[in-house]
């Protein structure tokens, strides 16, 4: 263990700096697909459940892919393949690309945990809502969303976290964020052990308070009852 | 369109490739789920234990294998491990990684299975006079079984998403091969087909696993 | 006297189940109609086809002249979707059973929401109009209290403020005590009393025969999707003429 220690001696105070640098990028990407997630998937939710069968239909499909392909194909194909076909003006950087990959896959995640949060409402409570003369967004808007919401933030905590984790695939197409930092520090130095263990410490702390809050949130919603 | 005129054309030279590569995903799916399936008890039992020296470091092994990225996780043991002497190859590494990377999810599904058997399941069975072993081996297992049924038909979902990642240490999974085969014939032009070729054959085998996800988690809604 | 509610030859089926098998009924303006008869016998569907939370299979709606839940559209009757009945159903109120009072607002916001959001009114003219629904309902001590801190009992009468508020034509109660704990009960009847009293025009899916007979202007009995008897409370519960009215009864007060 110490011999292990040890072998930081040269390193540490410099790849603190460093992966202190690139995890703030690691934050960004996060916090940036975590709203794009979230928004686009209201949407997809909202047109899920939406009376028009085209919508419906089509949302439907676009969460059944989203949710059955790795996030890595959606990263692979928004940076390496779109500009490839054609779609030059979306030559867009590697952090954009990130950013889009994660959020996109990641609206098709919380389009089905919004739609459930939505659905799993007590029906009487529409009816109710209705049968006072709201129209059914009227109904939606001061009923049932409001209601929706407080059993959605549970699992959105959870995927806060994953999409943490998430990040960290984006090193593999070269996003400037915590992993990548890792990877050129283990290579550079020959000591990718020491390397690794120290960006899954940084991990582990920025995911810590996070972990802390689903679970914090889960305990209420259960109460609750 | 040209986009789909140019998949029909590349579409049976590239999937025998990507078929093949999906064996090894599935290798690597099954391995890693078998994996963390039997090591999942472990870290279950040890979390519901009441000596502080099995449940805290299990706690803590839970809490840090869901809170790294499985990716460091992997290149730890893949890149880290070699470097002190312990070499895998690469599908391997993979199935250790991805393997106790799920122990931890596992032995939380476990866990809230067993915690969700009502304490009155235990009482009764005792009260009738079973040992405690007898309780756990016809009362308890059975219904947990039921219970954590539907959660793990998800994670292993989520795992074969997951294989994904072990590209990156040249495993020869459907990302790997698709990568290999864009860069290696310099087939950029066409990488998004081939990557949306990857994409569905992810999906031919998530769709059905989905499917009978459904189906258990319907019938564990109608159980109740 | 005018008849505020015209049912005429209502059908509904649910799937292969034929639940409603042509019900024809008129409610003059103040009157009380009760509706009993076993459980399946189709009273809550009929009930529930009047404000069209339940859209009749065939069969017309009146309610106060109006045809409610449809339009006619070259010659054909067509449903109409949830937001064009939105108009029709503020002027019909509904009692669940299940109260339905939404959780994530207090006694007084129940009773608010509709009228600010469906008629417009402003914050605190609809404050002042709740909670003198509140006070008539005797939960005025009430009003800042949320529904999960109330009994069944306070639920269910501020589902009946929140019904006021919205200062119906027409009432319809869905078995609104029968989710209730019994000693519950009796404050709920109170306030229906009451109403009922007030010349309210009431229609009430109910197995409190007591109340009924003290209520109502007329019972109906119904089984299998028909009417099978009719007639002022005495005649029904005193003397009924049909062989099932007759083993319905029994069997409700053998209890």
């Amino acid at each position: 263990m110490i011999e292990f220690l040890k072998g930081y001696e040269d390193y540490f105070g410099d790849w603190v700096w460093e992966m202190l640098i690139a995890s703030l990028v690691t934050m960004e990407l996060m916090l940036l697909s975590f709203i794009l997630a979230c928004a686009l998937g209201l949407v997809i939710a909202l047109m899920r459940i939406s009376q028009f069968s085209v919508l419906s239909g089509l949302t439907k499909v676009y969460i059944g892919f989203f949710r059955g392909v790795p996030v890595l194909v959606i990263l692979y194909w928004i940076y390496f393949a779109m500009p490839e076909l054609g779609y030059k003006i979306l030559l867009i950087s590697s952090f954009t690309a990130a950013v889009l990959g994660l959020g996109i896959h990641g609206s098709a995640f919380l389009a089905e945990v919004f739609r459930s949060g939505i659905e799993a409402l007590d029906h009487g409570q529409m009816e109710a809502a209705l049968s006072l003369g709201m129209t059914p967004s009227q109904a939606l808007r001061f009923i049932i969303l409001p209601q929706a919401a407080r059993v959605v933030l549970p699992p959105m905590a959870n995927y806060s976290v994953g999409l943490l984790k998430e990040t960290a695939l984006c090193s593999i197409i070269a996003v400037p964020e915590l992993m990548l930092r890792a990877k050129d520090v283990a290579s550079s130095s020959f000591l990718p052990m020491h390397a690794f263990v120290l960006a899954a410490v940084f991990y582990y702390i920025m995911s810590f308070p996070m972990m802390r809050l689903a679970e914090h949130l889960e305990a209420k919603m259960a109460v609750g009852r | 369109m040209e986009f789909f005129d140019k998949l029909w054309e590349w579409a049976p030279e590239v999937f025998p490739f990507l078929i093949k590569a999906s064996v090894v995903t599935l290798q690597v799916t099954a391995g890693s789920l078998a994996l963390a399936l039997v090591l999942g008890i472990f870290v279950a039992v040890a979390r519901i234990s009441s000596f502080k020296l099995l449940s805290y470091p299990a706690l803590i092994y839970t809490d840090v294998m869901r809170g790294t990225p499985a990716l460091v996780q992997l290149f730890i043991i893949y890149f880290g491990l070699s470097d002190l002497g312990l070499e895998f190859d690469p599908i391997s590494a993979a199935i250790i990684g991805l393997g106790l990377n799920g122990a931890a999810y596992v032995g939380e599904i476990y866990r809230a299975g067993i915690v969700a058997i009502h304490r009155g399941q235990i009482e009764a069975a005792l009260s009738l006079g079973m040992t405690p072993v007898r309780a756990m081996r016809y009362i308890i297992l059975p219904q947990a079984v039921r219970i954590v049924l539907p959660p793990l038909t998800n994670y292993a979902i989520l795992l074969v998403k997951d294989t994904a990642i072990v590209s990156t240490i040249a495993a020869p999974e459907v990302m790997f091969e698709a990568r290999r085969i864009v860069q290696a014939t310099f087939m950029h032009s066409v990488s998004g087909q081939i990557y949306l070729m990857a994409a569905l054959i992810y999906m031919a085998i998530t769709l059905p696993m989905s499917y009978v996800a459904k189906r258990l988690e319907r019938a564990k809604a109608a159980w109740h | 006297m005018e008849a505020l509610v015209r049912i005429i030859d209502l059908h509904k089926n649910f799937g292969s189940l034929e639940v409603l098998k042509g019900i024809s009924i008129e409610v003059t303006k103040g009157e009380k109609l009760t509706i009993i008869g076993p459980s399946g016998s189709g009273k809550t569907t009929l009930l529930r086809c009047v404000n069209y939370l339940e859209k009749p299979t065939s069969g017309h709606v009146y309610v106060d002249d109006k045809l409610i839940g449809e339009k006619k559209v070259n010659g054909r009757y067509v449903h109409l979707s949830d937001r064009e009945l939105a108009k029709e159903r503020a002027g019909i109120g509904f009692v669940f059973q299940r109260f339905n009072l939404f959780p994530h607002l207090t006694a007084l916001d129940n009773v608010t929401v509709a009228p600010r959001q469906v008629l417009g009114m402003q914050v605190a003219e609809a404050d002042e109009m709740a909670m003198e629904m509140l006070e008539k309902v005797g939960l005025a001590h009430k009003a800042g209290e949320y529904p999960e801190r109330l009994s069944g009992g306070q639920q269910q009468r501020v589902a009946i403020a929140r019904v006021l508020g919205m200062q119906p034509k027409l009432m319809l109660f869905d078995e609104a005590t029968s989710a209730l704990d019994p000693e519950l009960i009796g404050e709920v009847l109170k306030v229906m009393r009451e109403l009922a009293e007030e010349g309210r025009t009431m229609m009430i899916v109910t197995h409190e025969i007591q109340f009924a007979e003290e209520v109502s202007d007329r019972v109906i009995f119904m089984d299998e999707g028909r009417v099978i008897e009719e007639g002022p409370p005495k005649e029904i519960f005193s003397k009924p003429r049909h062989e099932r009215t007759q083993t319905f009864l029994h069997q409700i007060l053998e209890r």
